[in-house]
């Protein structure tokens, strides 16, 4: 892609990410409730000094006028103070946010190692047993709400069989040095096993709790995209000069199979999101998910839509990329 | 009969009834509307009557339970089947009524962008494109963080995002129908716009409509029953499959048949409306098989 259209797509996000923030900003602002009392809590306060804070949150100012403060406060960070902690939003997502990442990543990277070898099994067995093996496995992915899986998960290796932890994340983890705050990245950095076990351990079953559904998707689009390609013109060719299936498989067919793939991994990463806050709720996993879904119930609105413009505005660049990954994979699309 | 002289809907009805699987599930589905619609008189026991001696007494085939409390009680002594199956009304009827709902919306406000086209379908299309930059359920939750948990309120959540999809849906169908032929001879015998939309080009697309309509109602289902869980959905004491298995959370020590068997319900409804409604596609278009 040149970079004249470059440009252009990128000008076209500026119009999603605006009505994104406007629609954010008019969830909080039609929230019943006054920001100032819940700011205040118990406390008690004179009415000169409610209007004092009315004043210094901006809660004076008209709705448009309040929308250009929000749009400027946020492009720096600022998202106010969050109610529930006394100390900036921002401060606790960034705090926060590397758990959701790391379980994020996990989750994705378990999808991808499920799927794609299945999808590519159940199109090359097309109409088997492992074809239909497959099928019905991706089709109860597809079915099967994740809260419920997690806790199955539980109740199977935590309770039953009493092979990994049931909640948290790691107790030893100041044993390591924070590095990229991925706790199961900072033990193999310190090579520390002992911590990297029990990191692990932690983050099995919620990383499998989000990754398993998305497997099952991304399994459905490898196999229908290897069935369309097997059927190309260049797979015969290949096949017909005399390379052997294999050669013919990974490096003619699966290459130009696996676009699709990546793009709906790229897609799916707004589920994931979304997935994240269930799980971190299941698995007491100490992530934003989790800190949004609190506090809904301390209604820490400054919080909640600072996570939701975080997460709405994440969601449209990972699209973009995809958009771009897919045009960079395959010439024939042209924007 | 030569297939070429049935009706098309005679042909995909015909084509749907051959596949076993999807009769069976589509069978299955029926079952669970029908516990919906007779739930008061199917239940074995009051939902909501509490009896602590009860108090977590495990299902029927485990020792120390009876027959009256098939799945067991849960932590109030309440009969799980009894819950169980009133929550089945909350998933159906709220499934339902955001399909609907939503169906009803994204298809007026498809055929209007993509027949008037124009400034109409440049407004609706930014629209479509901002509520398609939310995560579904992070824009459920906003929502009912803001208006607060209750069943009207859920609907309201789930419908706001939802309608994008058949919007879509329709938007592109009605695009590639509004030059072919017979939509051309109706536009130059002067019919209305109006008429065009509903009678030449709806009928024509309502297939792909009602198959995707199907298949979010099993998504909506689990979108209910996430919030739900998370306790800003259907409020207590009503039981709802997600905070049945909300309920269960904190006794999976002791009492695993809480969360195991209301999550089972969504499973097994779920599965039954995605089998379902891939055999209603498979019938209504089987290129796409």
């Amino acid at each position: 892609m040149n970079p004249a259209k470059l440009l252009e797509r990128l000008l076209q996000l500026i119009p999603v990410m605006l009505g994104v923030s406007a629609i954010v900003f008019i969830m909080m602002l039609v929230t019943p409730g006054d920001p100032v009392d819940i700011m205040l809590g118990e406390q008690q306060a004179t009415p000169e000094q409610r209007q004092a804070l009315r004043k210094d949150m901006g809660l004076d100012l008209l709705a448009p006028q309040r929308f250009v403060h929000f749009l400027q406060n946020a492009a720096v960070g600022n998202f106010g103070i969050s109610y529930f902690h006394r100390r900036p939003v921002i401060e606790v997502i960034m705090e926060r946010l590397p758990a959701t990442i790391e379980l994020t990543l996990a989750a994705l990277v378990i999808g991808l190692v499920i799927a794609v070898p299945l999808g590519v099994l159940a199109a090359v067995r097309k109409n088997t047993w492992m074809d239909r093996l497959a099928t019905v496995g991706s089709l109860l992915g597809i079915s099967m709400p994740g809260f419920w899986f997690g806790l199955l998960l539980m109740m199977l290796f935590g309770v039953w069989m009493q092979w990994l932890p049931i909640s948290g994340r790691s107790d030893l983890a100041s044993q390591v040095p924070v590095v990229t705050h991925f706790l199961t990245v900072d033990a193999l950095l310190a090579l520390n096993f002992t911590v990297f076990r029990s990191a692990m351990g932690h983050l099995a079953m919620p990383a499998l709790t989000l990754g398993l559904p998305m497997a099952a998707v991304l399994m459905r689009v490898t196999r229908g995209s290897m069935l369309e390609v097997l059927q190309q013109d260049y797979v015969t060719f290949a096949q017909a000069k005399g390379l052997t299936r294999q050669r013919v498989l990974f490096s003619h067919a699966l290459k130009n199979a696996l676009i699709p793939t990546v793009t709906m991994a790229a897609l799916e990463v707004g589920s994931l999101l979304g997935g994240s806050m269930i799980v971190e709720t299941v698995f007491g996993w100490p992530g934003l998910g989790r800190v949004v879904v609190e506090s809904i119930f301390t209604r820490n609105y400054p919080l909640i839509q600072a996570a939701i413009l975080l997460y709405a505005l994440t969601y449209v660049l990972v699209n973009f990329l995809a958009d771009l990954l897919y045009t960079q994979l395959n010439p024939r699309v042209r924007l | 009969m030569s297939e070429a002289s049935e009706s098309p809907l005679r042909l995909s009805w015909r084509r749907f009834m051959a596949d076993r699987f999807a009769v069976a599930a589509a069978g299955v589905v029926i079952l669970f509307v029908l516990t919906a619609l007779f739930a008061p008189w199917i239940s074995p026991q009051d939902p909501n009557d509490s009896d602590l001696l009860r108090r977590l007494q495990p299902p029927v085939w485990m020792e120390g339970g009876e027959w009256a409390y098939a799945l067991g009680c849960d932590a109030l002594g309440r009969d799980l089947l009894s819950r169980i199956i009133h929550g089945t009304r909350i998933s159906i009827f709220i499934g339902a009524a955001v399909v609907l709902i939503a169906t009803g919306l994204g298809i007026v406000t498809g055929l209007l962008s993509g027949y008037l086209g124009g400034w109409v379908d440049s407004v609706i299309s930014r629209v479509v494109d901002i509520l398609l930059a939310f995560p579904y359920l992070l824009f459920a939750i906003g929502l009912m963080a803001m208006m607060g948990p209750g069943l009207q309120n859920i609907i309201i959540a789930l419908a706001y995002k939802e309608w994008v999809i058949p919007c879509r849906l329709v938007r592109g169908e009605t695009l590639a129908l509004r030059s072919v032929e017979y939509v051309e001879a109706a536009r130059a015998v002067g019919a209305s716009p109006r008429y065009i939309m509903l009678r030449e080009i709806l009928p024509n697309i309502l297939s792909p409509v009602i198959v995707v309509s199907t298949i979010r109602m099993a998504h909506v289902i689990i979108l209910e029953a996430s919030l739900s869980f998370l306790g800003i959905g259907v409020q207590p004491p009503t039981a709802s499959w997600g905070s049945l298995v909300a309920d269960g959370r904190s006794f999976i020590w002791d009492a695993w048949w809480i969360s195991t068997f209301s999550g089972f319900a969504i499973l097994i409804l779920v599965l039954a409306i995605n089998v379902a409604s891939q055999g209603l596609r498979d019938a209504f278009d089987p290129r796409l098989q």
